[in-house]
């Protein structure tokens, strides 16, 4: 932002020079505010990260930041023993399954939707409509019970699969509501044009939606990955031996400490998938947070 | 991480297709394109809706015995459930207005500096992170022994600064002429005169807990005007005499002993040295008792049980902030950065301080935008588990307890009672009807 504090008369060399001191001289408390805070913020991850490349006897004496001290200490053993043990190295594969497949089947079948929410035109369209929009802030704790049933007598209970579905399930509503809102921002004369030149609405929807829409199913892809990939409480209900990363080190909790040199490193492996994610498509992930919370 | 208090945002009305052709082919495009997601929204969310609703009036096993409300009894009289009900109070109360206040902060405050790109990826990366993994951190960052976990490190600074630990933690005294407890410091009852000789002999010392750089004791010779004594550890291997300074005894350093006259006032304060001896000059006549200081004693602070049950949920509170404050700084910066400046710039030049402009102009015109952040966060808050199962070990879980935990360890935690667990899933949907019902008159006077 550009400094608006002062509407700066153009007078003389020396007064904009002191202007400037005295903005820099009246920033600086909010500098210093800032950074405190911004230490405040990194210091838990910092110290998970730390804690994992210690020895397991080392946080029997004293917290992670004794490395400062002893360098020395830091150590890769304790990933290369957790990237071996094939327990947790298979419930990461199984967490990249759940989170590809459900944001893939996400974002198909919410783009299918709100396409025909924006565009199509048929009987009932804005009550259904109306009805998802209801569905937005239903717990999921409303479908645990009768869907543990349900997957039981159908085969689904413990499988890659029911898991993926309960997850696009309870994403669609948000992925339609937001797809359905940009979608509906496109202008309407490229539609028409191509509806003249007889288009079918599936070329439509694939030659002029989908590209166009592009930015919106790249932030929903995002969240979905995230969402999916981070989730606890649905692979919990629904898996036994189908655990992902999350569900896998959950397990161990009930010794923590005694097994910190576990803990620390697997939970830091599940972090890193999610913040490349983050950090590489950041922008995508911000806008679709705004567009579905804010104009 | 649903958005959860959402502005329905049609800003352009989706015009239907000049001409669709006759009515069934309209049906059966529509039905095409919105079969798949009807479908599963049948499947996984409508169905199970009304299935839980009846459910809840079940008992225990299936829909063998209508029990009425008895299960929503049993939600608001057992204790345990009822700490998740206020529990959940709280955090709503609580989470909401700071994250909402602290995201407000932040934000305006970001706006001033030029690196502002970079403090808002670190605040916000929490978000990225998953509840679980944020969990073990904090975990990390809660261990109460305040050498292993940071938040009692930083604690112990206060702590030490204000009672600073004694040399001494554990001591008892090896004769009966001193008496008293480490608590209240340890007196001898031999009355001394100038020129006399003071011992002050310790049990009780685990060898490594013994200062650094205590040597051999040594009792000094008196000489007229003095009080001299020893501070040791009376115990070698083998046993020793009790009371009498041996070879192979250790002088305890760092000791604050105490001269008091015979009103009980203390006249002069002596360090032991390394060989644990001391000497009060300048001792005019009369009788004395010396005392070692209760500080002496003071045992180190033990730091905070923030994972026990009477603190877990405020440690819960600060986790969550921590981990949504980045979400709430981003949504309301977005909304500073859609402010029409010139009215802040008019309000400035009209002669309004920094805090006039924020209190009046800016927090005003971002209303909207701080309701939005702030039901989001009340629904985020209703549904939170992740974080309290993972954060509070087992033993603080009845005292973390929250509805969706609850819900969870009623039906899926051992007990199995999908009665209850329904009902409480019950409680929670209606919890958040409001809301659903604010999303609908949104959309409709909007679209």
């Amino acid at each position: 932002m550009t400094d608006v504090a002062v509407p700066a008369p153009k007078l003389s060399e020396r007064d904009t020079f002191a202007a400037k001191a005295i903005r820099f001289t009246m920033k600086t408390p909010v500098h210093i505010v800032l950074a405190f805070l911004a230490v405040l913020w990194i210091i838990p991850t910092l110290g998970i990260f730390l804690t994992s490349i210690l020895p397991a006897q080392a946080f029997t004496v004293k917290g992670w930041w004794q490395i400062f001290s002893k360098p020395s200490l830091a150590t890769w053993e304790n990933y290369r023993m957790v990237l071996h043990n094939h327990s947790i190295t298979h419930s990461l594969w199984i967490t990249a399954q759940i989170a590809v497949g459900n944001t893939v089947l996400v974002v198909i079948v919410a783009a299918l939707a709100g396409y025909a929410f924006a565009w199509l035109d048929f009987p009932g369209r804005d009550w259904i409509f109306l009805a998802v929009i209801a569905l937005l802030v239903v717990p999921l704790q409303m479908a645990l019970i009768p869907m543990f049933t349900l997957y039981n007598k159908a085969g689904l209970y413990d499988t890659v699969l029911g898991i993926v579905l309960f997850h696009v399930a309870f994403g669609l509503p948000f992925a339609i509501f937001l797809l359905r809102n940009f979608f509906a921002g496109i202008p309407k004369d490229i539609l028409e044009s191509a509806r003249i030149d007889g288009a079918s609405e599936i070329r439509i929807f694939s030659r002029l939606i989908l590209p166009l829409g592009l930015p919106a199913i790249a932030s929903l892809a995002i969240f979905q990955f995230l969402w999916t990939w981070n989730d606890l409480i649905v692979a919990l209900t629904f898996g036994q031996n189908v655990q992902p990363i999350t569900v896998a080190i959950y397990s161990n909790l009930r010794q923590f400490g005694a097994n910190i040199d576990i803990i620390a490193p697997a939970s830091f492996i599940s972090v890193v998938v999610p913040l490349a994610v983050f950090f590489a498509f950041q922008r995508y992930f911000v806008q679709g947070l705004l567009a579905g919370s804010v104009k | 991480m649903t958005a959860g208090g959402i502005t329905a945002e049609p800003s352009v009305r989706a015009a239907p297709p000049p001409d669709s052709g006759p009515g069934l082919r309209r049906y059966a495009t529509g039905a095409l394109f919105l079969g798949p997601a009807l479908l599963m929204l049948t499947i996984w969310m409508v169905y199970p809706t009304v299935y839980t609703v009846v459910r809840s009036f079940f008992g225990v096993n299936g829909f063998n015995k209508f029990v009425g409300i008895d299960n929503y009894k049993t939600l608001f009289t057992t204790p345990v459930l009822e700490t998740a009900i206020k529990n959940n109070l709280v955090w709503v109360a609580v989470v909401p207005a700071f994250v909402t206040a602290m995201g407000l902060i932040f934000a305006v405050l970001t706006e001033r500096v030029s690196w502002s790109v970079a403090f808002k990826t670190v605040v916000f990366l929490p978000m990225a992170i998953s509840a679980f993994a944020t969990g073990v951190t904090w975990r990390i960052m809660y261990q109460q022994d305040p050498n292993l976990g940071a938040v009692n490190a930083v604690g112990r600074v206060f702590a030490d600064a204000i009672n600073p630990t004694g040399v001494l933690a554990d001591a008892q005294p090896s004769s009966p002429s001193l008496v008293g407890s480490a608590s209240t410091g340890m007196r001898l009852t031999t009355p001394l005169h100038p020129q006399g000789v003071a011992l002050l002999g310790l049990t009780g010392i685990p060898p490594d807990s013994m200062p650094s750089g205590a040597k051999q004791a040594v009792t000094p010779k008196p000489a007229p005007g003095t009080i001299v004594g020893t501070v040791w550890r009376d115990f070698k291997p083998g046993g020793g005499k009790p009371g009498v300074v041996e070879t192979g005894e250790l002088g305890i350093p760092g000791v604050t002993v105490q001269l008091l006259n015979s009103e009980k006032k203390v006249v002069n304060t002596e360090p032991s040295a390394d060989d644990g001896s001391f000497t009060f000059k300048g001792v005019g006549p009369g009788t004395y008792t010396a005392s070692i200081s209760a500080q002496t004693f003071a045992k180190p602070w033990p730091g905070f049980a923030w994972l026990g049950t009477k603190l877990i949920t405020p440690s819960l509170l600060i986790a969550y902030i921590w981990i949504w404050a980045g979400f709430s700084m981003v949504v309301i910066a977005a909304g500073l950065s859609a402010m029409p400046r010139d009215v802040l710039e008019a309000a400035r030049t009209d002669g309004a301080t920094e805090w006039q402009v924020f209190r009046r102009v800016t927090v005003p015109l971002l209303a909207p935008v701080l309701s939005v952040v702030f039901i989001t966060m009340i629904i985020n808050v209703l549904k939170v588990f992740d974080l309290v199962i993972t954060l509070a070990p087992g033993s603080s879980q009845n005292a973390a307890n929250v509805i969706a935990l609850a819900m969870w360890r009623t039906s899926f935690g051992g007990v199995n009672d999908f009665g209850t667990g329904s009902a409480i899933a019950v409680f929670l949907f209606v919890l958040v009807i409001p809301v659903l019902l604010l999303n609908i008159k949104r959309f409709r006077s909007e679209g």
